[in-house]
């Protein structure tokens, strides 16, 4: 099994001349790397799942460093913990007005699902494809947030759950069950579409810098820093904060009051 | 159309159809504008409520987005995953 890793297009690669060389013209499509075979099925490894693997493996010992850290935590934070402690407040903060304090142990989970999403938009500033310009990801990610919605719906709401569905009047049934099929549409594409755009944008603007002639490259020195800055930065973190919360409000209003 | 690549006309067309799809831009341009004069005024009225405007905003933002994310995604597949090419007969 010959994963090519070496193949991913990040920074490094860039830097030591492993990238192959760009398609002429535009392609949005995440690069399959390797195609395993399973009996009959085939199996893609795009670009986007290394891509995801790498900061799931970033990640993880990120979380297991902190996790050992943490065993000589003062009661007088300093340094590293109070990073730790600011960013743990502010989720809390954050998942107690959306979901009240009853259901702040939502926390635990948006807040990994905040990081990865994070993470993920900002790949774009170090050369990565972001693998949230993926619908596999985000779809994959709002379908957890489907069945927490009607998880919680079953098990706080009884009855009433599905009594919801017959209000205010019985014929009105299959307006309800699409009205419910269309949340992790608009929540997935929400994502995916503002993160295609913004990189699409970005590839487009490369490749007219990369034409210009002559003198005119002296737009080259700021004019892609000022729009990373625009679509990478700006827009990935206000979708990350918008998917999290859009999808606690979605898991509060199935919860009855 | 006798001597015309279906395959061209069909991309051509394509090429029309996404940038009308993009018309949907209108819409939420509109939309989140109002919601941010309203926001302002809010806050001018209101200083101290500031964190909650601004996150209740945000939040129409971004469900008013979603038929503009719509359009993109539709041109989007036309661009780059087209599936009309692949119905031309021959």
């Amino acid at each position: 099994m010959g994963l090519h890793l070496l193949e991913v297009k990040s920074l490094v690669g860039h830097l030591i001349g492993w990238n192959t060389t760009p398609a002429e013209g535009l392609d949005a499509n995440a690069r399959i790397i390797e195609k395993l075979h399973f009996g009959s099925t085939e199996v893609w490894i795009t670009e986007t799942v290394v891509n995801t693997w790498i900061f799931m493996a970033a990640l993880i010992i990120l979380a297991v460093i902190l996790r050992i850290k943490m065993k000589n935590y003062k009661n007088k934070p300093s340094g590293l913990q109070n990073v730790v402690e600011l960013a743990i407040e502010y989720m809390d903060s954050f998942v107690k007005s959306a979901m009240t304090e009853k259901y702040a142990y939502f926390g635990n989970w948006f807040f990994g699902v905040f990081v990865l999403i994070l993470v993920s938009n900002l790949s774009g500033l170090l050369g990565f494809r972001p693998p949230t310009a993926d619908l596999c990801t985000t779809a994959a990610i709002t379908f957890t947030t489907f069945f927490l919605i009607h998880f919680m719906g079953i098990k706080t709401g009884k009855g009433g759950y599905f009594k919801g569905y017959l209000e205010p009047l019985p014929f009105l049934l299959p307006i309800n069950i699409i009205s419910e099929l269309a949340t992790p549409i608009s929540l997935s594409f929400r994502l995916f579409g503002n993160i295609l755009g913004g990189m699409i944008i970005m590839a487009m603007v490369y490749m007219a810098l990369g034409s210009l002639p002559g003198i005119a490259k002296i737009f080259n020195i700021g004019v892609p820093s000022v729009l990373h800055v625009y679509f990478d930065v700006f827009a990935g973190c206000i979708q990350t904060v918008i998917f999290v919360m859009l999808s606690m409000t979605f898991i509060k209003d199935k919860i009855p009051d | 159309m006798e001597g015309m690549d279906p395959r061209a006309f069909v991309l051509g067309c394509s090429a029309i159809g996404a940038g009308l799809a993009m018309i949907a831009g209108i819409g939420p341009g509109i939309g989140q504008g109002f919601a941010a004069g309203k926001g302002a005024e809010a806050v001018g009225r209101q200083p101290e409520a500031r964190g909650t405007i601004t996150s209740t905003m945000l939040l129409g933002c971004a469900v008013a987005e979603s038929t503009g994310i719509y359009g993109l995604v539709v041109a989007m597949i036309l661009l780059f995953a087209n599936p009309l090419v692949g119905k031309i007969q021959g």
